[in-house]
């Protein structure tokens, strides 16, 4: 087992990767920027070193002084949390150089999988299905001719794009030409790199993604899905295990599609893939995250996975805990992010000091946070406060508690989306668990017209 | 009043060997006090305490670690922070001097000492001038983003 981890991150994470690590008994070293003197990762870890000033650039993405840190405390394991530099190949390959396991998958592993396009010719070798779509554009006749084929409208894509940015939607064959020029730009300005694909533009699947962990050893488990359907702008805004769309059958298929996704790129850590579903409850492959994700905790309520707990132990050559035989899928759980941002104002950002702070509580309620009452939540980084994760035995019972919960909680002296999930928690087509990707505009549409 | 010159000499004594500073007595005959500057207890020489930082590599408690670092008065002092995150040396090499000792006057961007990081030795340049009155950090320790190392009359 490893000596000593460092986090490579911040905020509810750390903590969170912190905890797991105090749990099997492995000292933590924490890093941080001035911003964050206060946070509580700094206080929770075994040691806790500043290393830059409060922009992620010069801190939290400074590759040379988390490495030097590492080297100082004497930690051989980096773990990088999400966001960061969590999929960063390059990142990988440098902890590899100086002897210190990164606890995720190889920097060729990312590679492979972080290249939009590249992942999906992989993908296509071993029989995934996969939305319609095409190789990186270089000929505007090309792209015409594949969208033909696809039939419109279609989505042109950044290979080395996420979070939303670097896509547009085009939906007739005269606006083409111009879309695929911009997203060109946009995705160098923000990713470094123009190449671009095309997609057949899905209107509203449903956004299900399975969580696969995998170890040395070549064993692969996956852990049920989860419907991340409710996104705003492409952020996950509220995310369901399991989904209330998928029933036994494609839920099985989902899991080992998933599994010998995993398999194919000889996968070792934990990861998610990411389908879209639709109508029909047909599924096609979207992209695979290489790393631990916000929402895991949701999947670790129903399947009774210590999910970061796993990803240390296969990342220090442990075998995964649990065959796949052996995983059981009990009840529901439903995660919300409350962030300081003003639901009102557009979901502005509302950092500020959090002067009143009582968490809730209770059976099957869980709450993943970094704060505390008196802590100033910075303005560098995510607006995230906390995770209010609640589990029942039926998705009824859960939306239920989740609306108790979200009631119980008092989070004073910043805006918070609190108010929102109390409104959505209720909501007629939230209730009955029909809803896709269109979901918060259909929904924000509804509110509109009753005011 | 009737005391004789001895008997106010004996109480003098008293009240200086047993550094009081009053003392008064009354008979029948009268009262006397008598008093006396006594010096103040100077308080202990400033003794510098170790500056505690939560960053120190080879302290493995939890929780109990401080994170304030105790204060003198170097508050009207300039600093030298560190930029980065490393090993501190105080001179090029081992078998050399420091390149700059207390009472050392430095100006800005002279190099004041070497941190380690990655097997890089980085020459770290002061940005303010003056004379050196205190290294906080001992030879071959570990130093954090902002920490104070030199402070600068």
């Amino acid at each position: 087992m490893f000596k000593k981890v460092l986090i490579a991150n911040r905020g509810e994470v750390a903590v969170r990767v912190i905890r797991a690590c105090r749990e099997i008994g492995i000292p933590t070293v924490a890093i941080y920027s001035e911003a964050d003197a206060d946070s509580l990762h700094v206080s929770l870890a075994t040691e806790a070193y500043c290393i830059g000033p409060a922009e992620s650039s010069k801190s939290y993405l400074k590759i040379p002084a988390i490495i030097s840190t590492a080297l100082i405390s004497g930690a051989d394991a980096i773990h990088p949390g999400y966001g960061f530099l969590s999929e960063r190949a390059d990142f990988a390959d440098i902890c590899n150089a100086h002897g210190i396991k990164f606890i995720g998958p190889t920097g060729d592993v990312i590679r492979r999988m972080g290249d939009k396009a590249q992942a999906r010719e992989t993908m296509k070798n071993y029989d995934i299905p996969l939305i319609p779509g095409s190789g990186i554009i270089d000929d505007i006749n090309k792209a015409k001719k594949i969208c033909k084929k696809m039939g419109y409208p279609v989505i042109v894509k950044a290979t080395a794009g996420g979070g939303g940015k670097g896509m547009r939607i085009v939906n007739h064959e005269d606006e083409l030409e111009e879309n695929i020029f911009l997203c060109k730009t946009e995705a160098q300005k923000f990713f470094g790199n123009s190449a671009v694909y095309i997609e057949k533009y899905l209107k509203n699947p449903r956004h299900i993604e399975v969580q696969i962990l995998a170890d040395k050893f070549g064993n692969v488990i996956y852990l049920g899905e989860r419907d991340c359907s409710i996104q705003r702008r492409h952020q996950k805004l509220l995310e369901e295990a399991p989904s209330p769309a998928v029933g036994e059958k494609v839920r099985e298929k989902l899991g080992r599609t998933a599994a010998k996704v995993a398999k194919a790129i000889k996968y070792e850590g934990v990861g998610t893939v990411e389908f879209l579903l639709d109508e029909s409850n047909n599924f096609y492959f979207m992209e695979m995250n290489t790393r631990l994700q916000v929402e895991h905790g949701i999947t670790e309520m129903i399947s009774n996975v210590d999910i970061v707990r796993e990803q240390i132990n296969i990342a220090a050559g442990k075998s995964v805990s649990i065959a796949q035989r052996d995983v059981e899928i009990r009840g529901h759980a439903i995660e919300c992010r409350i962030n300081a941002e003003d639901p009102e104002r557009d979901f502005m950002p509302a950092p500020g000091q959090i002067n009143g702070y009582v968490a809730p509580g209770g059976y099957g309620v869980r709450v993943d946070s970094h704060v505390y009452s008196g802590y100033v939540i910075p303005t560098y980084y995510d607006s995230m406060i906390a995770k209010l994760i609640c589990w029942a035995p039926t998705r009824e019972q859960a939306r239920r508690r989740m609306y108790r919960a979200l009631k119980e909680y008092v989070i004073t002296g910043v805006k918070t989306t609190l108010p929102f999930y109390q409104d959505i928690i209720e909501d007629p087509v939230f209730t009955k668990g029909k809803f896709d990707t269109g979901f918060l505009e259909d929904y924000q549409n509804r509110k509109y017209k009753k005011d | 009043m009737n005391f004789e010159i001895d008997y106010v000499k004996k109480l003098a004594k008293i009240l200086s060997d047993n550094n009081l500073s009053e003392m008064s007595l009354e008979n029948g005959d009268g009262a006397i006090v008598l008093r006396r500057e006594t010096q103040n207890n100077t308080p202990a020489a400033a003794t510098v305490q170790p500056v505690v930082q939560q960053a120190a590599p080879a302290a493995v408690e939890p929780a109990a670690a401080e994170k304030k670092p105790v204060e003198e008065d170097l508050s009207n002092y300039k600093k030298i922070t560190s930029p980065m995150v490393g090993i501190f040396y105080a001179a090029h090499s081992p078998e050399e001097a420091p390149i700059v000792s207390v009472g050392d006057t430095v100006s800005k961007g002279q190099v004041v000492c070497i941190i380690e990081a990655m097997k890089l030795m980085n020459k770290i340049e002061s940005d303010v001038s003056g004379k050196i009155v205190k290294v906080c950090v001992e030879n071959g320790t570990a130093v954090e983003y902002g920490q104070v190392l030199m402070y600068v009359e």
